[in-house]
């Protein structure tokens, strides 16, 4: 008597959360670069990384291409080393490609600016492990205004 | 000296209680699950979940457009009426989704689970049952613990998507935020492990605390009018403080320490 009415609401109830969680899934959760999408790691060593986060954007040109995997501290000189993950989909920069810790916006959070490298006839690219010879640190608002300083006292 | 003895009598009786309830919850869900128990329980989660799922919806919908209608007005001093999305976004599905899910789902839901097994046990049909060798637990606890452990979960998640959307209809539709940045900016945000699967397990915690004090207040309740309507009482009282509670330690947990 009841239980086939019971049973049509239940399965709406239930047809109703799936496509909530589908939702979810497709237009409110970030699916850019998921963790199991095939990628590959690169070092790079800095001087500094600001305020660069574990899951900062690595972007070339706007385009993001990969995310900071770990952070951590060089022991034997001190310096910070950022481990990147790349999509696998871009596995052929030249290894004189420079990377640069910049900021979106005047307020916005730090990525990693990847820069291309020019591709010689025997350029080689750079395969998984390697580290990133040229990078830039980021930019700290006091070393700046040290420098200013400085470099007005001394003329 | 006296209220030595209170103080020892009243640890005594609130060890006992969690006692019973403790056997109350092993002996219905340790049963080995049966075909006709299914169907109860599929019986259970309409009473228990289709049934709030009217003001679930509502509420979802409109807490979703208040915190859009709020959001807004403090963002957009800033000029960052953009992040609008991933605060609607994720103050649902860290914190509200779960919360309010289990805040109105002890009232509409848990209260009534109260007093119908109250009710059972003053008119006697429990005993009745067990004079017909049918074991209550099984047959009326069981279907709707899992019932209101099944059901919360869904809610929550469908009160999370509804909010976003409402939250979407106030901040876009009305108050002009850009469609793209209110999604593109979320998806930035929102983390599927981080945010949404954490979200779903507070909610799972919940329904298990929430169920649970339910039934068993119902279950232990004073067979007597009186004794009942005490009994749902302090069901959403107990309820609602254990949620509150249990949701500032699941979020220290998940969120604190980073």
């Amino acid at each position: 008597m009841t239980t086939r009415k019971t049973e049509l609401m239940v399965g709406f109830f239930v047809i109703l959360t799936i496509s909530a969680t589908l939702l979810l899934a497709m237009k409110v959760v970030n699916q850019g670069f998921s963790d199991n999408e095939s990628s590959y790691t690169l070092y790079a060593k800095f001087d500094n990384i600001g305020g660069l986060k574990a899951r900062s954007a690595v972007k070339v040109g706007g385009v993001t291409v990969g995310r900071v995997e770990s952070i951590y501290l060089d022991p034997e000189d001190f310096n910070p080393v950022v481990v990147l993950s790349l999509s696998q989909q871009y596995n052929n920069f030249p290894d004189t490609s420079s990377v640069a810790i910049l900021t979106s916006g005047l307020l916005g959070e730090q990525y990693i600016g990847f820069q291309p490298g020019f591709a010689f006839d025997d350029f080689v690219t750079l395969a998984d492990g390697d580290y990133i010879q040229d990078t830039k640190s980021a930019l700290v608002l006091e070393d700046l205004i040290g420098q200013f300083l400085f470099s007005r006292d001394s003329e | 000296m006296n209220w030595v003895v209170q103080v020892g009598a009243n640890t005594l009786d609130t060890i006992r209680s969690f006692g019973r309830a403790f056997l109350m919850l092993t002996g219905a869900l340790i049963a080995v699950p049966q075909l006709k128990n299914i169907r109860l329980t599929l019986q259970q989660i309409y009473v228990v979940g289709v049934q709030s799922l009217l003001i679930i919806l509502v509420s979802g919908l409109f807490i979703g457009m208040v915190m859009a209608l709020q959001g807004y007005t403090i963002l957009v001093g800033y000029g960052a009426e953009g992040s609008l999305g991933p605060m609607v976004a994720l103050s649902l599905l860290r914190e509200l989704g779960p919360v309010v899910t289990a805040l109105l789902f002890a009232g509409r839901a848990g209260s009534a689970l109260t007093a119908e097994i109250g009710l059972m046990k003053a008119t006697e049909q429990l005993s009745s049952l067990e004079m017909m060798a049918v074991d209550p637990l099984r047959r009326v606890v069981a279907p709707r613990v899992w019932a209101g452990i099944i059901s919360m979960p869904m809610l929550a998640i469908i009160f999370s998507a509804i909010g976003i959307l409402g939250g979407h209809l106030v901040g876009v539709d009305w108050l002009g935020v850009d469609s793209g940045s209110y999604w593109s900016i979320m998806q930035a945000t929102v983390d599927w492990n981080k945010d949404v699967v954490n979200g779903i397990i507070k909610s799972i915690v919940f329904a298990i605390v929430v169920t649970w004090i339910a039934i068993f207040k119902g279950y232990d309740a004073v067979p007597t009018s009186e004794g009942i309507s005490q009994a749902t009482t302090q069901t959403v009282v107990y309820s609602s403080l254990a949620v509150l509670g249990l949701d500032f330690v699941l979020t220290a947990l998940m969120f604190g320490i980073n």
